[in-house]
C-alpha cells in the first residue's frame, strides 16, 4: 500500500514552516496582546476604547477571512506583502485579541489587596504593577496562552490557502501529484497529532515549573 | 512634639460621612488602641492616615512632615508608616523572605544582599526565619500575619498602623501574632492598633481611642476606659465586646 | 489611490450590487452552521455520556475520540472528509463533508463542555434519585441530563460564536459558501479585493453579535437560580 515515505523529508519541511509560523505569531500575538491588555486596564478611556474596538473585530470575524484580506485584499489598496509575513500577521493580529482578553482577565484576578499593600508600602503606581500585579497575572495566564498556542498550531494549517508550503500545504502539494488523498492526509493528521502531544507535554512541564503555590491553576485538559 | 498629629479628618463615601472631624495625636514609642462598633470608621481613619484613601478635608502630620500636603512625596511617607491588613495581603507570588525584602529593595534602593540579610532578620523577629522559603499559601494565617508584620518592620518605620490584625484568624491562632505585637510594642514601636482583643488593649495600649459613628467619643488609658468610662455608649460597648469575644480578666 | 472618491464609489456600488450573491452564500454558512451543530450536539451528548457512565472501556475510547478529533487541524480534516472517499471513488458533496467535518470536531469540543456539565452537578443529586427507586439509568435521564443540559448553556454560546466563524473553512473544500463568492467578484474586479473581504468581515461581525445577543438571552430565559456555570475562560476547549 500505501503512503510513498520518499515524501517525509517535504514534510519535515512543511512541519518546519508549521512550527516558524505558529511560534512567530504567538509571540507577535503575546506583545500586542500585553500592550492591549494594558491599554485596556490602565489606559483610560482614550487608550482602552480602541483597544476593546481593535479586540472585538479581531474576536467577531472569521480567521480566514483576516489572512485572505491580508494576502489578497491589501494588495488591491496597494500594500503587498510576502505570504510568510501574511500568514504571520494576520494570525498574529488575530490570536493577540484573544491573548489580550486572557491577559486582561488575569490582571483583574490579582486580588485587589495586592495592589493596596503594594501602595502601602510606598511603591507608586508603575512600581506595583510591574513587581507586584504583572508577575502574578503572567502567571495566572499560562494555561490560556498555552491552549492559544495549540489552537494557532492548529489554525496556522490555514496559511496553505495563501500558497505557503506548510505542513497541510505540503500534504496538499503531495496528494495532488499521486491521487492518494486519504493517505496522504491521514498521515498529515498523524503530524498534527504529534505535534499537539508532544507540545501540549512539553507545555505542561513549563507550567510545573513556573508553578507557585495558590497561584492559578494548571491547565485541565 | 507628636510623632503622629491627625487633625479634624472628614471623610465622607458616595455623600454618606464616614468621618465627621477626627482628632488625635500619638507619641514616639506610644501604643493606641482603637476600638468601636463595625461601620464606624476605623479602617476608614487608618487609610486616611496613609492617604491610601485620601481624606476630604482635615491634616495628618508624621514627625512634622505634612502627609495630606498635596505636594507630600507620598510615597517616600508611605514608606515610613508600615500597614498591616486584616487580610494580611502578602504578595502571592513571591515567598516570605521576598515578601519582606522586595519594600527595601524596590522602595528604598537598599543591594539586595543587604535586604535578604534584613529580612532574614525581621522573619527571625517574628520567629519565622525556618519558612523563609514558603509561598504564602503554604502558611497558616497566623504565619502569614507575622511575615507582614516583618514585612512592615522591614521598612524601618516610624510606626505601623494595624487593621484588626487577628480578626481574620482562627483562634488558636491569634496568640502567636498578639505575642510578637506586645513584644513590639516593649521594644519601643509606635504602634496605632485597631482590634477588639481587649486583653492586649488592656495590657498594652498606653491609651484607648473608642469610636462610634466617624467620631471620638471616648479616649483614656485602660485603667480609666474600664473601670469607669465617662460616656454611657463606651461602658455598653466594653460590656459587649466582653460578651462577644468572652474576655472575662 | 484606493481612497479616491470615485473609485470607492464604484467599488461601493459594485459590491452593493453583489450583495444579493453574497448573502445566497452566507445562507450557506448559516445552513452548514446549524446542521454541524446538530451534529455536533447529538455525537457530543453520546461522547460525554460514555466518557462519564460508560466505564472504563468505553470512557477511554470516548476520550480518545475526543482528543484525536480536538487536535487534527479543522482543514485537515475538511480535506480528509471531502478528498478521502474520492480514493475509493466515493464522491461526496462538499456540504456533506463539510458537515462531517467540522460536525464531528465540534462534537468534540461540545463533548467537553456537557461532560463538564455532568461532572459539576452534586453527587447528592443522584443518591437522591436513587434512593427514591429510580434506576441509574432513568435518574440519569430524568434528573442529571437536564440540569447538566441547562449549565451546559455558557459553554454553547462559546462553541457557537467560534463555530460560525470557523464555517468559512468550508471554502477550501469548494463549497459555494460566502468566502467563493467573494472570489467570483474578485477574479472580475482585482482592486475591489480588499472591499470586498472588509464587506465580509462586517456580514460576520453582525453575524456573531446577533448570534451572541439571541444567546445571551436564550440563557436568561432558561436560567435557574442557583444552578449556572462560567463562561468558559479560553476559547474552544
Ligand atoms: N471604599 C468605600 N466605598 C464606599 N463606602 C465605604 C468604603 N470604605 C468604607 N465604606 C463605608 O464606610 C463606613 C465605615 O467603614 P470602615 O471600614 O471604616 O468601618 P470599620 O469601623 O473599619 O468597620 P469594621 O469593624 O467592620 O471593619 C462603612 O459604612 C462602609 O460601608
Ligand atoms: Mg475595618
Amino acid at each position: 500500500m500505501a503512503f510513498d515515505w520518499a515524501w517525509l523529508p517535504l514534510l519535515a519541511h512543511g512541519l518546519i514552516l508549521t512550527l516558524e509560523i505558529t511560534v512567530t505569531c504567538i509571540a507577535f500575538g503575546i506583545a500586542v496582546g500585553i500592550v492591549l491588555a494594558l491599554m485596556r486596564v490602565y489606559g483610560g478611556k482614550w487608550l482602552s476604547i480602541p483597544a476593546s474596538i481593535y479586540i472585538q473585530i479581531f474576536r467577531g470575524t472569521p480567521l480566514l477571512v483576516q489572512l485572505l484580506m491580508v494576502y489578497y485584499g491589501l494588495p488591491s489598496w496597494g500594500i503587498s506583502l510576502s505570504a510568510f509575513t501574511s500568514g504571520v500577521l494576520a494570525l498574529g493580529l488575530n490570536t493577540a485579541a484573544y491573548q489580550a482578553e486572557y491577559f486582561r482577565g488575569a490582571i483583574q484576578a490579582v486580588k485587589s489587596g495586592q495592589l493596596l499593600a503594594a501602595r502601602s508600602m510606598g511603591m507608586n503606581m508603575v512600581q506595583a504593577a510591574r513587581y507586584i500585579v504583572l508577575p502574578q497575572a503572567f502567571r495566572i495566564v499560562i494555561p490560556s496562552w498555552s491552549n492559544e498556542l495549540i489552537l494557532m498550531l492548529k489554525y496556522s494549517s490555514i496559511v496553505f490557502s495563501i500558497t505557503l508550503l506548510d505542513l497541510m500545504g505540503v500534504g496538499k502539494r503531495i496528494a495532488s501529484h499521486n491521487f492518494r488523498y486519504f493517505e496522504v492526509y491521514i498521515v498529515v493528521a498523524l503530524f498534527y497529532l504529534a505535534l499537539v502531544f508532544i507540545i501540549t507535554q512539553l507545555l505542561r512541564l513549563l507550567e510545573k515549573r513556573v508553578h507557585i503555590p495558590g497561584l492559578g491553576e494548571t491547565a485541565e485538559s | 512634639m507628636s510623632l503622629l498629629i491627625v487633625k479634624d479628618i472628614h471623610k465622607a463615601y458616595g455623600g454618606i460621612e464616614v468621618l465627621k472631624g477626627v482628632s488625635f495625636s500619638l507619641e514616639q514609642g506610644e501604643t493606641k488602641v482603637v476600638i468601636g462598633p463595625s461601620g464606624t470608621g476605623k479602617s476608614t481613619l487608618l487609610r486616611c492616615i496613609n492617604r491610601l484613601s485620601p481624606p476630604d478635608s482635615g491634616h495628618v502630620w508624621l514627625d512634622g512632615v505634612e502627609v495630606t500636603d498635596p505636594k507630600a512625596n507620598i510615597n517616600a511617607l508611605r514608606a515610613e508608616m508600615g500597614f498591616v491588613f486584616q487580610s494580611f495581603n502578602l504578595f502571592s507570588h513571591l515567598t516570605a523572605l521576598r515578601n519582606v525584602r522586595i519594600g527595601p529593595i524596590k522602595v528604598k534602593g537598599m543591594n539586595k544582599d543587604a535586604a535578604t540579610k534584613l529580612a532574614m532578620e525581621e522573619l527571625e523577629r517574628v520567629g519565622l526565619s525556618d519558612r523563609a522559603d514558603a509561598y504564602p499559601a503554604q502558611l497558616s494565617g497566623g504565619q502569614k500575619q507575622r511575615v507582614s508584620i516583618a514585612r512592615a518592620l522591614a521598612m524601618s518605620p516610624k510606626l505601623i498602623l494595624f487593621d484588626e490584625p487577628t480578626s481574620a484568624l482562627d483562634p488558636e491562632l491569634i496568640g502567636e501574632v498578639l505575642t510578637v505585637m506586645i513584644n513590639l510594642a516593649k521594644e519601643g514601636m509606635t504602634m496605632l492598633v485597631v482590634t477588639h482583643e481587649m486583653g492586649f488593649a488592656r495590657s498594652v495600649a498606653d491609651e484607648i481611642i473608642f469610636m462610634e459613628n466617624g467620631v471620638i467619643v471616648e479616649q483614656g488609658t485602660p485603667g480609666e476606659m474600664f473601670s469607669n468610662p465617662k460616656n454611657k455608649r463606651t461602658g455598653e460597648f466594653l460590656h459587649k465586646i466582653n460578651e462577644l469575644y468572652g474576655e472575662t480578666d | 489611490m484606493f481612497l479616491q472618491r470615485e473609485v470607492l464609489i464604484t467599488g461601493i456600488a459594485v459590491i452593493a450590487q453583489s450583495m444579493p450573491m453574497l448573502l445566497r452564500g452566507v445562507r450557506i454558512n448559516i445552513e452548514l452552521l446549524f446542521a454541524l451543530l446538530v451534529l455536533g450536539l447529538l455525537v457530543g451528548t453520546l461522547v460525554a455520556l460514555l466518557q462519564v457512565y460508560g466505564g472504563r472501556f468505553f470512557g477511554t475510547l470516548a476520550s480518545g475520540y475526543a482528543w484525536i478529533f480536538r487536535s487534527i487541524p479543522a482543514i485537515v480534516l475538511l480535506f480528509l472528509f471531502y478528498f478521502g472517499p474520492s480514493e475509493f471513488g466515493v464522491d461526496i458533496p462538499p456540504f456533506f463533508a463539510a458537515v462531517l467535518a467540522l460536525g464531528l470536531r465540534s462534537s468534540a469540543y461540545q463533548s467537553q463542555i456537557f461532560r463538564g456539565a455532568l461532572q459539576a452537578i452534586p453527587h447528592g443529586q443522584m443518591m437522591a434519585a436513587r434512593s427514591m427507586g429510580m434506576t441509574r439509568i432513568r435518574a440519569i435521564f430524568l434528573i442529571i441530563i437536564p440540569q447538566a443540559l441547562r449549565i451546559s448553556i455558557a459553554g454553547w454560546s462559546n462553541e457557537f460564536s467560534s463555530v460560525v466563524k470557523d464555517t468559512t473553512l468550508a471554502y477550501v473544500v469548494g463549497l459555494n459558501e460566502v468566502l467563493r463568492r467573494v472570489r467570483i467578484i474578485t477574479d472580475r474586479h482585482y482592486d475591489l479585493a480588499m472591499l470586498a473581504y472588509l464587506t465580509v468581515a462586517l456580514i460576520f461581525l453582525l453575524l456573531t453579535y446577533t448570534g451572541n445577543w439571541g444567546l445571551g438571552r436564550l440563557e436568561k430565559r432558561l436560567r435557574i437560580p442557583g444552578l449556572q456555570m462560567m463562561r468558559g475562560g479560553t476559547r474552544e476547549a
